[in-house]
């Protein structure tokens, strides 16, 4: 089992990466304004 | 307008939801329920919709830019003729334009933004606008972010498409403030977004041991998975945990009570002694709950934060839609010119309805100026060549050349804007419930601890410290910490869509007790503006003055031709021989009867006046409105009055407040006379009606009253009004609340804005204040009930981090489901249908 020793921190990096694009994608506005596109995509020819 | 009213009536009515809703003719949403016109068959959510709606009905059902000519052709919106050349000013690119390469780009709010076919509308601008690359509108703010090239097309005539499609804009004045809370948001955002991701890891850590209990666990695994929750857990602790660390050691260094002490208490105890055990390779760890907890109560903080932010938004935003251009004679031409650009000596055109830019001198003309935002005086003031004139008040019947004496922070407003900085910066914050139960908290978690920490310490000394880390652990306030903002968004949300802007979250605590309500008189008790009080007189003679008075476009007779309008059309008199005196009245022939309207002085020099008619007119003047004589074919048959007229809802309100046991008092920079009139008529006490005050002295009338209420008893000052010259005493008061129609100043000062007209919906107000603090209480409940029980267990000695882990969520979890599913404010959809059934005649 010792694979697990590898697997876990493996994890936790994804965990890292994931909230890395996320702190990415808000800091470029991403979600300043949630609620417009939704309506905007209604329109979208 | 005629026109429009047969074309909308004689359709099909608007759709009506399953649920009773009445909803817009062209976009199925819910109309809200103070756009519902009963007189017409259609209804529409937004000007947007109309718009729209009336173009497709009026041309067939072709696309929206092949119609782009007739659009150009349509009779312009109100407010359409300015020409917004401004806009191309110098000074106005500086503030508020940004060169991106080629293009510049602007913000700018627009008024009348509500659905999805107004952004259908606007976003489609670039293929109206030669030369405009793109308009993209964030529609719950009503901002429009424009990128044009300067070279083929100017803002001024994109802001001039924009109001003829019927959304009016304004430059977006707050762009640097906004920025930075934009800045703030975001980064509120990633913090939560780490703490988030560590819980759940952490989580999942614990999963794993919890299991390995049970079953054997290799001793390498067990310690790798502790120490990575170790680290995580820490990192959780110091980057998005440290704001609780942060407001718990000020709350600490200034002795106030705060909810973040438990917590960081709590937050402290778990963590560093998890860290000690981890360290030493045996003990109980509590990463899991610790982190959840950090989670759980930075999620409740943001969601209160973006709510409030979000009214305040709306508040702010609405400063936009002050005149923010003046215009200037250059040289016998007048120019659009931004206000900033005003100086000292020039010439600017205040044209009747327009509002003054600058304090300064009448050059020339002679009109009548409204001062009430400033002064409280609710009767118009005659100007002339050599009168002083104030920025911020409103010219009303005449252009005015006005020589620029001071602009900006150097005029009246601009003074009285130090003076709210003031009154604000003196305001004792309230110490909020939730703060005043925390500081119990904590006492009661050490008391309890130390019990724990000696009881054990005598039986088993090996686990004392063990069991007292539990205790602590579990009774931190977590259903407390995190249901108290839940409740206030959810509350500030529903009140923001009723058109109530709560700004702060202490104002609902402050509201939820009777108190002491100051109010303002004119704008706030009275409508603001002139109009019928009185009629004494035959209802026979009514039309004919309607009809001499149609004629004139001074404001007493615009006012009064259209309080007497007669609902049948009064075109069989026939005016003529006009002759109309300025500020002393008007002469006509109707219909071979010679009539005579104005001041007594005027009609008595043309007609012969009763005794009757002359003593009632001295006795009206004496109360503060202006008696209008009415003289047919030689003798006085009728006497009007025009005076300020008290809102029809105000006798309601102010009754239900007293009877609430509300202690009200009127103050108001008007008349003594006049304010005793309205006064009386609403039930005050001649003591409680407060006249001739200065903005100065009302800001010493509420500082004063503020300290005669005692703290502890929850008695608030409140004070309710809409001018500049409130501005200052609602900044001071616990609670500012500005009405619909308020100054800048006002707005900026005051902690709720009510946009819908008149105080009534003070008492709405109030009642979402007063459940939404029940609400509070009953989580405080649910709170104690869990944390007695737990506390129970962990001095027992039987609390270990599982059981910990399941307590915590389950208590916040319920205190959630309380907030969620308790009343408040009552949800839009709701009143709509209650409007939609009192409104027969919205209904097919």
């Amino acid at each position: 089992m010792s694979v697990l020793f590898i697997v876990v921190p493996l994890a936790v990096l994804l965990a890292a990466g994931g909230v890395l694009a996320f702190a990415w994608a808000a800091r470029s506005g991403q979600f300043d304004d949630v609620d417009t596109p939704a309506e905007r995509m209604l329109h979208d020819e | 307008m005629a026109a429009e009213a047969t074309l909308l009536s004689s359709s099909a009515p608007s759709p009506v939801s399953r649920r009773g809703l009445v909803l817009c003719k062209h976009c199925n949403l819910v109309v809200p329920p103070g756009l519902i016109d009963a007189t017409r068959e259609a209804q529409f959510c937004c000007h947007g919709c109309e718009t729209a709606y009336s173009i497709i009905h009026t041309c067939g059902l072709e696309r929206y830019y092949e119609l782009r000519q007739q659009l150009d052709d349509r009779a312009p919106a109100p407010g359409t003729d300015r020409t917004y050349n401004d806009f191309d000013d110098d000074t106005f690119r500086r503030l508020h334009t940004r060169q991106i390469g080629p293009l510049t780009r602007c913000e700018l709010f627009l008024h009348g933004v509500h659905c999805s076919a107004c952004l259908w509308l606007i976003e489609r601008l670039p293929r109206m606008v030669k030369g405009l690359v793109e308009a993209r509108l964030d529609l719950r703010r009503g901002i429009v972010d424009l990128a044009w090239d300067d070279g083929v097309v100017k803002l001024s005539h994109i802001a001039r498409t924009l109001a003829s499609i019927g959304y009016p804009p304004q430059p977006a004045r707050d762009r640097k403030s906004r920025s930075h809370r934009v800045a703030e948001d975001r980064r509120q955002l990633v913090r939560l977004a780490a703490a988030g991701a560590i819980a759940a890891n952490v989580m999942l850590f614990a999963l794993a041991l919890y299991a390995g209990i049970f079953d054997a666990m290799e001793p390498a695994h067990r310690t790798m998975f502790r120490w990575l929750s170790m680290v995580l857990t820490v990192l959780s602790l110091v980057w998005p945990g440290a704001v609780f660390f942060k407001s718990s050691w000020a709350a600490i260094r200034t002795r106030t009570p705060h909810i973040d002490v438990p917590i960081a208490l709590a937050l402290f105890a778990g963590g560093a002694w998890s860290v000690f055990t981890t360290i030493k390779g045996s003990g109980e760890i509590y990463f899991d709950t610790v982190s959840v907890l950090v989670f759980a109560l930075l999620a409740g903080r943001f969601f209160q934060s973006r709510q409030q932010r979000a009214s305040a938004d709306d508040v702010e935003l609405l400063f936009s839609l002050t005149p923010s251009s003046a215009r200037r004679v250059e040289g016998g031409v007048t120019r659009d010119v931004p206000i900033e650009s005003l100086q000292t000596g020039d010439l600017v055109q205040v044209l009747a309805g327009d509002s003054l830019p600058c304090d300064g001198e009448v050059d020339s003309g002679d009109s009548l100026v409204d001062e009430s935002l400033l002064s409280g005086e609710s009767r118009p003031v005659r100007v002339t060549h050599g009168d002083r004139v104030a920025a911020g008040t409103l010219n009303i019947s005449a252009e005015l050349f006005v020589r620029v004496q001071t602009v900006g922070e150097e005029t009246r407003v601009g003074q009285l804007m130090r003076l709210v900085a003031d009154g604000a910066r003196r305001k004792a914050p309230i110490v909020r419930f939730a703060d005043v139960v925390g500081s119990w908290f904590t006492l009661g978690m050490l008391a309890l601890a130390a019990i724990t920490l000696g009881i054990w310490l005598w039986l088993d000394p090996a686990h004392a410290v063990d069991h007292a880390v539990a205790l602590l652990v579990v009774t931190c306030p977590c259903a407390l910490g995190l249901a108290t903002p839940i409740v206030i968004t959810i509350a500030t949300g529903r009140a923001a869509r009723r058109g109530m802007l709560i700004k702060g979250g202490d104002v609902i605590q402050s509201l939820s007790k009777p108190g002491v309500m100051i109010l303002d008189k004119t704008g706030t008790l009275t409508s603001g503006g002139l109009s019928l009080v009185a009629w004494h007189g035959e209802d026979s003679i009514r039309p004919l003055v309607q009809a001499v008075e149609a004629t004139s476009n001074h404001p007493i007779a615009k006012a009064l031709a259209r309080d007497l309008a007669a609902p049948v059309a009064s075109n069989i008199y026939r005016v003529h021989d006009a002759n109309q005196i300025l500020g002393r009245g008007i002469e006509a022939t109707v219909n071979d009867r010679r009539v005579v309207i104005g001041s007594l002085s005027f009609v008595s020099t043309l007609a012969r006046v009763t005794l009757e008619h002359a003593d009632l007119a001295r006795r009206w003047a004496a109360e503060g409105i202006t008696p209008i004589l009415v003289a047919v074919d030689g003798i006085s048959a009728a006497l009007a009055a025009m005076g300020d007229g008290i809102r029809p809802e105000a006798r309601a309100t102010l009754d239900e407040l007293r009877r609430r046991g509300w202690q009200l008092r009127i103050a108001s920079g008007d008349h003594q006379d006049v304010v005793t009139r309205v006064g009386s008529a609403l039930g005050f006490t001649l003591e409680d009606c407060l006249g001739g005050l200065s903005p100065e002295a009302k800001l010493t009338l509420v500082e004063r009253t503020k300290a005669t209420l005692d703290p502890r008893s929850g008695r608030r000052l409140v004070m309710v009004g809409d001018g500049v010259n409130d501005a200052a005493a609602l900044a001071a008061a616990d609670v500012g609340i500005a009405v619909h129609g308020g100054a800048e100043a006002s707005l900026a000062a005051c902690d709720v804005y009510l946009s819908r007209p008149g105080i009534g919906s003070i008492l709405e107000l109030l009642d979402g204040c007063g459940r939404s603090m029940n609400v509070i209480r009953r989580n405080l409940w649910v709170s104690l009930f869990y944390n007695t029980t737990a506390a129970g267990i962990a001095v027992a000695g039987l609390l270990n981090p599982l059981i910990a882990a399941i307590v915590m969520p389950i208590s916040s979890l319920s205190a959630l489901a309380v907030s969620l599913k308790s009343r408040t404010f009552p949800d839009l959809r709701e009143s709509a249908r209650l409007s939609a059934s009192r409104q027969p005649g919205s209904r097919p």
